[in-house]
């Protein structure tokens, strides 16, 4: 029986991005996972089939490739329903990605929702995507913005969220299940049960846990759960927005358009089923049908797998990392509570220093403040070091980073 | 060349040890600006007398490269007169450092105390000229250095 590790290794021959080389002929050593995935044959196969054996417009005309067309945009809804454990389909709405279906909450529930004097608590370590949509609506609607902050160990203070639940003037508490810059892993449970005490919704933003463990909506509990294609190995410009069915009920349309509506007269109209209300104009089929392969690829896996294998990448990282002179890593190092995301900083030497530098050895990883301002402020950092991990990658990649930063170490004469 | 051949000695000596750094509590003008992408943040203040710019100091926070940069910079500009600030150019400040084949996505960190530095004059002859035109023109030129 091969052990777990040579059969992750053997993934990497369905992505061929994985076989070139970049500037000096360097293998291409790609660690920004957090920010996207590669895309494996099946999910680019499965685009190259819609357009080349499929392509129809969707719901509308009778003939057999729209009927084809509709079928598989329809069952890549259902395996993503599957997939995250939720029993009702219409509950899933295709969004451009994350940042569109948060943008689509504040609009859609938001805006009717929120009034004078209420209160949106997010938290300090959320992507820009989950604070600027809700400033935009406070401050159209006068009311405030609230944060739970971040202890020195990356881990959210949850004696903050106690006390703006005391105010009783909370509506919303929307945080990210796993961090983009720490890797840190929320305890959702305790913040979704002290919010369903106190009769509070929650927006979850699985943009960075979905592609890396098992998410089950329904034990999770919250009201809007929001994730993107294109971290999964699936394809950019789609994502998932599901928000449970009687809130969704109560919300109002976002765009106006094209298959949202059930008839349109000259000054009124009345609003197609759930969920195509929410999906006006034509949707980026093929890339549904991609993130559709994508989900069957990672379920073959399976995504138990899928997290042990990053918990052994990312125990292993983080032991070398921890040997490097100078070399300082963000959040805990507990492994139960984070992902496979490390944010670090080298001595005195700024980031984008070190991501050229060891870019010439062809690794990729990101530099920068990683769309988390509130949280490199909170660091008191002006950016960070990222490396982040996916199924394709092995130890030797790890092994190559630490060689890596060796050069950084001589050429900044640490 | 390799992308990693930039971090020659002159900039790992500047960006340890910083030309002009720090700031002029009576400066005649001070102005700030950051990149949005990389964070990198760069305040420059001039005190100016008559038509010189008599000192110059930078703060912030950016790469080597930037910080590379805006030493070199400060060090072109100091006790020069206004005119011929004006002039310092994107290849006078990469030429310096030999950076003249900087990478697309590094060329904001070398050239933003330069538009700084643009954008610190034109809100000084905005205060203390009256011809509102050439004000307009350096502050197109600040605009549209990458």
């Amino acid at each position: 029986m091969q052990s777990a590790q040579t059969s992750f290794e053997n993934l990497r021959k369905d992505f061929p991005i994985l076989k070139r080389t970049v500037r000096d002929n360097k293998t291409l050593v790609y660690l920004d996972n957090a920010s996207t995935t590669q895309k494996p044959n099946q999910v680019i196969d499965a685009i190259n089939d819609f357009y080349r054996n499929h392509n129809a417009n969707i719901h509308r005309a009778v003939y057999a490739l729209a009927e084809e067309a509709t079928e598989l945009y329809e069952n890549a809804r259902e395996k993503i329903a599957n997939f995250i454990n939720v029993k009702d389909k219409t509950e899933i709405i295709f969004v451009r990605g994350t940042t569109e279906a948060i943008n689509l909450v504040a609009y859609a529930w938001g805006r009717d929702q929120i009034k004078e004097g209420d209160i949106i608590v997010t938290t300090e370590y959320e992507h820009h995507s989950n604070i600027v949509p809700w400033q935009l609506l406070t401050q159209e609607k006068g009311a405030k913005l609230e944060y739970i902050g971040m202890d020195d160990n990356g881990e959210l203070i949850l004696d903050d969220l106690d006390k703006y639940l005391a105010t009783g003037r909370v509506k919303l508490v929307t945080f990210s299940l796993m961090s983009n810059v720490l890797g840190t892993i929320s305890d959702v449970e305790t913040i979704i049960s002290k919010c369903k005490a106190a009769g509070v919704l929650t927006l979850v933003d699985g943009a960075q846990a979905v592609p890396h463990m098992k998410v089950d909506i329904e034990k999770l509990g919250c009201d809007f759960f929001a994730f993107s294609a294109h971290k999964m190995l699936g394809p950019t410009g789609i994502g998932i927005l599901w928000v449970r069915k009687s809130v969704l009920e109560t919300m109002s349309p976002f765009h106006g358009g094209g298959d949202m509506i059930r008839e349109v007269h000259k000054y009124e109209t009345t609003w197609n089923d759930l969920p195509y209300k929410f999906e006006a104009g034509t949707p980026n089929i093929a890339d549904v049908i991609g993130f559709g392969a994508a989900i069957d690829y990672l379920s073959d896996i399976g995504m138990d797998a899928i997290r042990q294998h990053e918990i052994e990448l990312t125990s292993y990282a983080i032991e070398k990392l921890s040997q490097v002179k100078g070399l300082h890593i963000y959040g805990t190092k507990d492994i139960s509570k984070r992902g496979g995301v490390i944010s670090f900083n080298f001595a005195d030497v700024h980031p984008h220093d070190v991501a050229q530098i060891i870019d010439a050895e062809g690794i990729a990883i990101r530099s920068g403040h990683h769309c988390a301002q509130v949280l490199m402020e909170r660091l008191d950092v002006a950016a960070t070091s990222r490396a982040s991990f996916y199924i394709y990658n092995t130890r030797e990649e790890v092994d190559k980073l630490i060689n890596s930063l060796n050069k950084v170490a001589r050429i900044f004469k640490l | 060349m390799s992308n990693a051949d930039i971090y020659h000695e002159m900039i790992i000596d500047y960006s340890r040890n910083p030309i002009n750094y720090g700031k002029i509590e009576d400066h005649d003008v001070t102005f700030h600006d950051s990149n949005p992408l990389c964070g990198d943040s760069i305040d420059i203040d001039m005190k100016i007398d008559g038509d010189k710019v008599s000192d110059i100091k930078f703060h912030g926070k950016g790469c080597a490269i930037c910080m590379a940069c805006s030493s070199v910079l400060t060090e072109i500009a100091k006790g020069k007169n206004i005119d011929d600030v004006r002039k310092i150019s994107k290849t006078d400040v990469l030429g310096e450092l030999g950076l003249e084949n900087l990478q697309a996505v590094r060329i904001k960190c070398a050239l933003l105390s330069l538009k700084v530095l643009k954008s610190a004059l034109y809100s000084y002859l905005g205060k203390h000229l009256d011809d509102s035109s050439d004000v307009d023109k350096l502050k197109e030129e600040a605009a549209s250095l990458y």
